[in-house]
């Protein structure tokens, strides 16, 4: 990985609240632009005189513009999240491994997201849809209520395409609420795909990554084909520093997007 | 009970391994229904007689919550079974159940297949191991909805402190 590590700065070109504590910032190069990123990938955001958080690639069409959809946890990501149009932040990046979605071609392919795991997969979803995918392509998503849901014109789309199967649940619903509600690990009992011929991609909360894992394993899939993004305490994206080690990984550089089959020791591992 | 009635229960997930005997059995108890989106299934404090083995469409358990109406608490769709209450006394729901959309189900006479199992052991063991393992799975799905996995991470999984 050469990413330069001096950001670059970069306009916030539109915000869009997407709930309460979350928005999707669309950014554009002041001066030189970064390379472009691949779906799975993240970037070092600066948010000036606060301070730098990895954020995930959540769009963009690779025309030197970057999507990040920012959830309001900490000081940075607040700072982030509350930037408006014309709010100059700092870029550094792409940094990591991606999520490698075109070449699995005709199998299927399956995405389970939770919460604001569904950001990190958009864009891959979105490739996988634009390549006319041979395989089928299943999307399941989980959020905590039907407040917490991302992306809401993505899903209604994607509801709509023949070509996409999508399940939605929440863990509480509130009243006229009529869609599914339950563990996202539900909606896999339900989705049809060819276990022994898919590729699955789950971002979210790590606990519910291994339920979702061994949900899919279950299903017929092996852990080769189960791919996960980690998060870890990525500080300098590069595989220098070693805030994000996980056991014999370093996160921001041999991950965020693993296997199955070499995450699955690891995350089951106490305090790692 | 038809020879239809009992192959189309043989082929629902939930009684897969039971021995084609006592699928016959069940089958003496069972019939083909129908529910329109909207219809109320069961209420919450009514006598519980029966279940539901879901074939297709979709059925959400309720709760009704003065100040909030009525909320859903899970819901169900097919291979899934609706109903456990028929089970165990009082024999009252706990729950109330309604047809998010069109449905069909095989319903099940619970107080009659409580009678067979009561003269025959080994069905007994068999409607009790599945009553267990939906309960088991829908406990540990419950659990883990409890824990607000999707709130906020945990601190020292990110780098978001300067």
């Amino acid at each position: 990985m050469t990413a330069a590590t001096t950001p670059h700065r970069y306009r916030v070109q539109a915000r869009e609240v997407e709930t309460a504590d979350t928005a999707t910032l669309t950014l554009v190069p002041l001066d030189q632009a970064v390379d472009t990123p691949r779906p799975g990938q993240f970037m070092m955001l600066t948010a000036f005189g606060f301070g730098e958080v990895p954020i995930s690639v959540s769009g963009g069409d690779g025309d030197g513009t970057l999507v990040h959809t920012v959830r309001a946890v900490g000081p940075v990501t607040r700072a982030l999240h509350a930037a408006t149009p014309d709010t100059i932040v700092g870029v550094r990046g792409p940094y990591g491994t991606d999520w490698d979605v075109e070449r699995p071609d005709a199998r299927d392919l399956v995405f389970v997201a939770g919460g604001i795991g569904l950001a990190p997969l958009r864009p891959a979803i979105w490739a996988a849809i634009r390549s006319k995918h041979r395989g089928r392509i299943v999307v399941l998503v989980g959020a905590r209520t039907p407040d917490d849901l991302l992306f809401s014109r993505d899903l209604g789309t994607w509801e709509r395409r023949p070509d996409v199967a999508l399940g939605v649940t929440v863990d509480q619903a509130r009243s006229g609420w009529r869609g599914n509600v339950g563990l996202v690990t539900s909606l896999i009992k339900r989705a049809t795909f060819d276990g022994a011929r898919t590729t699955a991609f789950v971002c979210g909360p790590e606990v519910m990554m291994r339920v979702v894992a061994r949900a899919l394993i279950d299903h017929g899939l092996s852990e080769s084909d189960v791919r996960l993004s980690l998060e870890r305490n990525m500080r300098c994206g590069a595989g220098l520093c070693g805030h994000c080690q996980l056991g014999p990984l370093l996160t921001c550089r041999d991950g965020p997007v693993v296997g199955l089959d070499e995450a699955a020791l690891l995350m089951a591992t106490k305090e790692l | 009970m038809t020879p239809l009635t009992t192959l189309m229960l043989g082929k629902h997930p939930w009684v897969s391994g039971i021995p084609s005997g006592q699928i016959a059995l069940i089958g003496d108890h069972s019939r083909e229904v129908r529910f329109h989106a909207g219809q109320v299934i069961f209420a919450e404090g009514e006598h519980a007689d029966r279940f539901w083995l879901i074939w297709e469409g979709q059925i959400a358990l309720v709760l009704d919550i003065p100040g909030r109406g009525t909320v859903v608490l899970e819901t169900l769709s097919a291979g899934d079974c609706l109903g456990w209450s028929w089970l165990f006394p009082p024999y009252h729901w706990q729950f109330g159940a309604i047809a998010v959309s069109d449905s069909r189900a095989m319903e099940i006479d619970g107080t009659a297949v409580r009678s067979a199992c009561d003269a025959d052991p080994a069905l007994c063991a068999a409607i009790y191991r599945r009553v267990s393992a939906t309960t088991v799975e829908r406990l540990q799905a419950t659990r883990m909805r409890l824990l607000d996995l999707y709130g906020a991470p945990a601190d020292h999984h990110r780098s978001d402190e300067p």
